[in-house]
């Protein structure tokens, strides 16, 4: 036993925790191969356990690190009888150099940061199902256990595992690029990574299934891969939207729950509640994207979100503005749910008859079975003294809804309506 | 045409693109084929000037197909594609290129995507 017993096991965790994400990017880029890297790197990782209380701390660990994984990943393909080619690529990998005596470690690491945003548009690449794309995310990235995905996702184990085998053997066989896409590519795949981040913060954010902790969890890490992003790619204005646009979200997180489980509407919200912290951070951002003035889909949604956060009190909401914004939204991604929202924004800047209006010219097929629609319906009916029409609204909204404090929410609606 | 996109470097990797057709009342008529010839020209042209070029070659008709099974050491043989299906396989191209987007890049440029479908396939590389 030596005297660096004690600590260094802590020392291997730390250089684990501040260097395994980007160092298993640099050795996926190398090989063309998640598994593989995956692999080496807690090979490297049991190697140091054994020989840094023995050889003494390196003065490099992440490159100490990076070395012994990248030769195990060698030993491997030798024995798997790989292709010279790819054997040298991996030789050849760059190991990042002792830095100059006035430059700290942390440069060292950041020159491989590149490696691991590679990483990302590899883990959110177009031929992979949207499903195997949000496991891998959150497996590769965001560090999460095969059992903790498959706890979010209310799948068996078993199977979560077998989607992350297969997921990682089509990018190895049909050799996806660790590469940041070429300018002319750039947006619609940057489009599918923020997409990703997306859905996880929404799978996260949705009351309706699931543990409790497991889905703040997958908030924590879209917003912190949001980061991530933001600071691997700040000239993107539509990152820093969707960034601003989950902040927002998150910072509402806790006021929109009622004990009962039930979601309270933002104008019911107690926005003393409401997160100031990333509040402050969202407006930030949002002030910073629309700087580019390249508006998206992400920033307009985070500066609707914006126009709730600034207002004092559910009465001092501007809704003309954000009917506005939802009119830009819906010209750049059309849909009824968009066009739903701008309805009933409209309803609330300018009265229940021109809010019944927007919503009559609606596509009422697209929205039959969609219970907020019928909802919109009859609270502008009601404002309107219709109560017989708004009845009949909310049996259609009630009969739609699958969330029991939803349903129970409506029907305490609908008898206000005989009062 | 983006041909900067297809450009290689580094690891090469073959694909086949494998040319799925929609189903047509009727075969071509002759000159409508040689109205499609110079898209295809223009295609092979770009995969050339890439140096992506390994192998190609258009199928005949589905109805020339046969097909044959061993079961139990009996050869049987039928008449046809191995499975009905609306889209038939009507051609392949083999490139050699550096990563599944250079693929992808190749396969949106084909002329057989757009009215048909363009399924990309890696060629499992045995190593020597």
């Amino acid at each position: 036993m030596s005297i660096w017993a004690p600590d260094t096991a802590e020392q291997v965790a730390r250089c684990f925790r501040e260097d395994a994400g980007r160092t298993v990017a640099t050795l996926s880029r190398a090989l063309g191969d998640i598994e593989l890297a995956e692999d080496a790197l807690q090979e490297a990782y049991l190697a140091a356990l054994e020989r840094w209380p023995r050889d003494g701390f390196p003065a490099q660990p992440s490159a100490w690190i990076l070395a012994t994984a990248r030769n195990r990943a060698i030993d491997r393909l030798r024995r798997e009888r790989v292709g010279r080619e790819k054997l040298q690529r991996l030789a050849a990998l760059e190991i990042p150099a002792p830095p100059a005596d006035d430059a700290s470690e942390e440069d060292a690491v950041n020159a491989v940061s590149d490696d691991r945003l590679g990483l990302i548009f590899a883990c959110c690449h177009p031929a992979l199902r949207v499903e195997a794309r949000i496991a891998l995310t959150l497996r590769t990235l965001a560090g999460l256990t095969v059992e903790e995905i498959a706890d979010a996702f209310l799948v068996p184990h078993a199977t979560m595992a077998q989607r992350l085998v297969r997921v990682k053997r089509k990018i190895r066989e049909s050799a996806i690029p660790f590469d940041v896409p070429p300018a002319a590519r750039l947006p619609e795949r940057l489009d599918d990574v923020c997409a990703v981040l997306y859905l996880i913060f929404n799978e996260g954010y949705a009351a309706s299934s699931g543990d409790r902790l497991v889905r703040r969890e997958l908030c924590d890490e879209a917003i912190r891969l949001g980061r991530v992003l933001a600071s691997l790619m700040p000239q993107e204005p539509e990152v820093m939207g969707l960034l601003a646009l989950m902040l927002y979200a998150d910072s509402r997180r806790e006021a929109r729950v009622a004990p009962d489980g039930s979601l309270i509407t933002l104008p019911d919200q107690d926005r003393s509640a409401w997160n100031g912290a990333k509040i402050a951070e969202a407006n930030d951002l949002l002030g910073r994207a629309m700087r580019h003035r390249m508006p998206g889909p992400y920033q307009i949604q985070a500066a609707i979100a914006f126009a709730h956060a600034k207002a004092a009190s559910a009465q001092d909401v501007d809704w003309a503005g954000i009917a506005e914004l939802y009119g830009h939204l819906e010209r750049m991604t059309p849909s009824p749910i968009v066009s739903l929202n701008r309805a009933v924004a409209t309803g609330f800047a300018r009265g229940p008859a021109a809010g019944l209006a927007a919503l009559d010219a609606l596509p009422h097929d697209a929205l039959a079975d969609y219970h907020p629609y019928h909802v919109a319906r009859a609270d502008a009916l009601s404002r309107l003294g219709r109560p017989a029409d708004a009845a009949e609204s909310y049996r259609s909204a009630i009969a739609f809804t699958q969330n029991a404090a939803e349903r129970s929410h409506l029907r305490t609606k609908l008898r206000a309506l005989d009062e | 045409m983006r041909s900067d996109i297809l450009l290689s470097k580094g690891q090469i990797v073959k694909y086949m693109l494998l040319i799925y057709s929609p189903p047509v009342e009727r075969e071509p008529t002759p000159e409508e084929w040689a109205a499609s010839m110079p898209a295809w020209e223009a295609f092979g042209a770009e995969i050339r000037k890439n140096n992506a070029w390994v192998d190609a070659a258009p199928l005949a008709g589905v109805d020339s197909a046969t097909t044959v099974r061993v079961r139990d050491g009996n050869r049987v043989v039928t008449d046809g594609p191995f499975a009905e299906t609306k889209e038939w396989l009507g051609g392949y191209y083999i490139v050699d290129v550096p990563s599944l987007d250079h693929a992808i890049e190749a396969a949106g440029m084909c002329p057989g995507a757009k009215d048909g479908s363009v399924e990309i396939r890696p060629l499992v590389d045995l190593g020597a």
